[in-house]
């Protein structure tokens, strides 16, 4: 049996599956740990409404509680609060940029927003230029918008504030 | 421990928001592969696939308040077509670019207007769905807002597709709009707004868009769709049968 200290430390390791740099408890997805008479209690959040990764995120944090010797080991899918880009910690952030893909800027959006999109000056994770142009709102995946840098003329992905 | 019986207005209610993301979200996907552009061939995907995730909750949601035992896919793969609850705005072919991105921009201003009424429903499943779904609808209406001013002020070709596309819209949005005893009993609820609430509010966020598109909005008509009321158009039964095959040739099968 695991306490819910130890589940925490292993839920650290597991990577969220589509940017493996980061774990799912950086991301701010998992929301509690509770320890249950028979093993584990894990408490998600989705991140986008359609995101194809969270089934895998639960599936992947039932395995590795169950391989840590969690016990019987239950997933609940929570919807409010909203997962909100606030949650990904500072230095998670600091590894999305190392790994090419420039963090969400600012704090996610709440209230009236104006329709037209106003283009922010995004810093080029690779060479640190802010002269970059959006070529997509949406690029591998929902919650990033793709971008191409015009001083080292590399492309990246910027993790959308939401 | 008694169940307190949800009304059917209720679960008509959310049975609509429901069936919008889902039709909608199968004639975005119908993209794929297919876009002008990688870009937007992307961005149709992935909006394609927030309105699913939707449309999932939702159905799931309305199945669970139903208490019948539908879940999501028996709701959105077996109905029959008088019984899906989805404004014919959304059944309506993709056509081309202009008409998919000028639909997406008068369905997806509507919705930024709904979900924030929303988010403080007496329904607190329909109020956290409600909360996410917000942040994608603002995102949608965005990139739909912006794609609309640059295909109505842009080249003559695009301008002419864009008019083209909102005289064949528009009528349909009034829709938005009819009044029905649904809306009313769930308002009274306070589960959610009469749509009908929402006109003064929508007209005021999409009329500037589409005059710095430099397009004309037609006159109102009489011209009325009936979608949300389960009298659809002739569209609906090709995309059913489309969207349903699978389930029904191969009862309960899965990925």
């Amino acid at each position: 049996m695991l306490t819910e200290a130890r589940a925490w430390q292993v839920l650290e390791a597991v990577p969220d599956p589509e940017i493996p740099v980061i774990s799912v408890t950086e991301l701010g997805i998992v929301r509690e740990v509770v320890a249950t008479a028979a093993g584990l209690h894990v408490v998600v959040t989705p991140t986008y409404s359609g995101c194809p990764a969270t089934e895998v995120i639960a599936q992947s944090i039932r395995d590795a509680l169950v391989a840590a010797g969690g016990g019987d080991v239950t997933v609940e899918t929570r919807l409010a609060p909203a997962w909100t880009t606030d949650w990904i910690t500072e230095p998670a952030k600091e590894k999305l940029r190392v790994y090419g893909i420039a963090p969400p800027g600012g704090d996610a959006p709440v209230g009236p927003q104006p329709i037209r999109f106003v283009p922010k000056k995004l810093a080029c994770p690779r060479c640190g230029s802010t002269d970059s142009v959006r070529l997509s709102e949406f690029g591998s995946t929902a919650c990033k918008a793709l971008y191409r840098c015009r001083s080292c003329l590399e492309p990246f992905e910027y993790f959308k504030p939401i | 421990m008694t169940q307190q019986m949800t009304s059917p207005e209720h679960i008509e209610y959310v049975l609509r928001l429901g069936d919008n993301a889902l039709i909608l979200g199968q004639r975005l996907s119908e993209w794929c592969g297919h876009a002008p552009v990688l870009e937007e061939d992307m961005a149709l995907a992935n909006m394609s696939l927030d309105l699913i995730g939707q449309a999932r909750m939702l159905l799931t949601h309305a199945g669970r308040l139903e208490g019948r035992g539908r879940d999501e896919d028996q709701l959105a793969f077996l109905r029959t077509e008088p019984n899906y609850r989805n404004l014919t705005l959304c059944e309506l072919p993709n056509q081309d670019f202009a008409r998919t991105m000028v639909r997406n921009f008068l369905y997806s201003s509507f919705q930024k207007l709904l979900w924030e009424r929303l988010m403080t429903s007496s329904d607190a499943e329909l109020a956290a769905i409600a909360a996410k779904s917000i942040k994608e609808a603002r995102y949608h209406a965005q990139h739909a807002g912006d794609w609309v001013i640059r295909l109505g002020d842009g080249t003559a070709e695009s301008y002419a597709r864009a008019q083209g596309a909102l005289d064949y819209l528009w009528p349909y949005t009034a829709e938005f709009f009819v009044a029905t005893p649904v809306d009313d009993t769930v308002a009274a609820a306070g589960v959610g707004p009469a749509w009908s609430e929402l006109e003064t509010a929508w007209e005021a966020l999409a009329m500037p868009v589409l005059a710095e598109a430099t397009l004309t909005v037609p006159a109102r008509t009489p011209f009325r769709s009936y979608g949300k009321f389960g009298r659809h158009s002739e569209h609906m039964g090709h995309l059913l049968a489309e969207m349903q095959i699978m389930q029904r040739t191969y009862p309960g099968a899965q990925w």
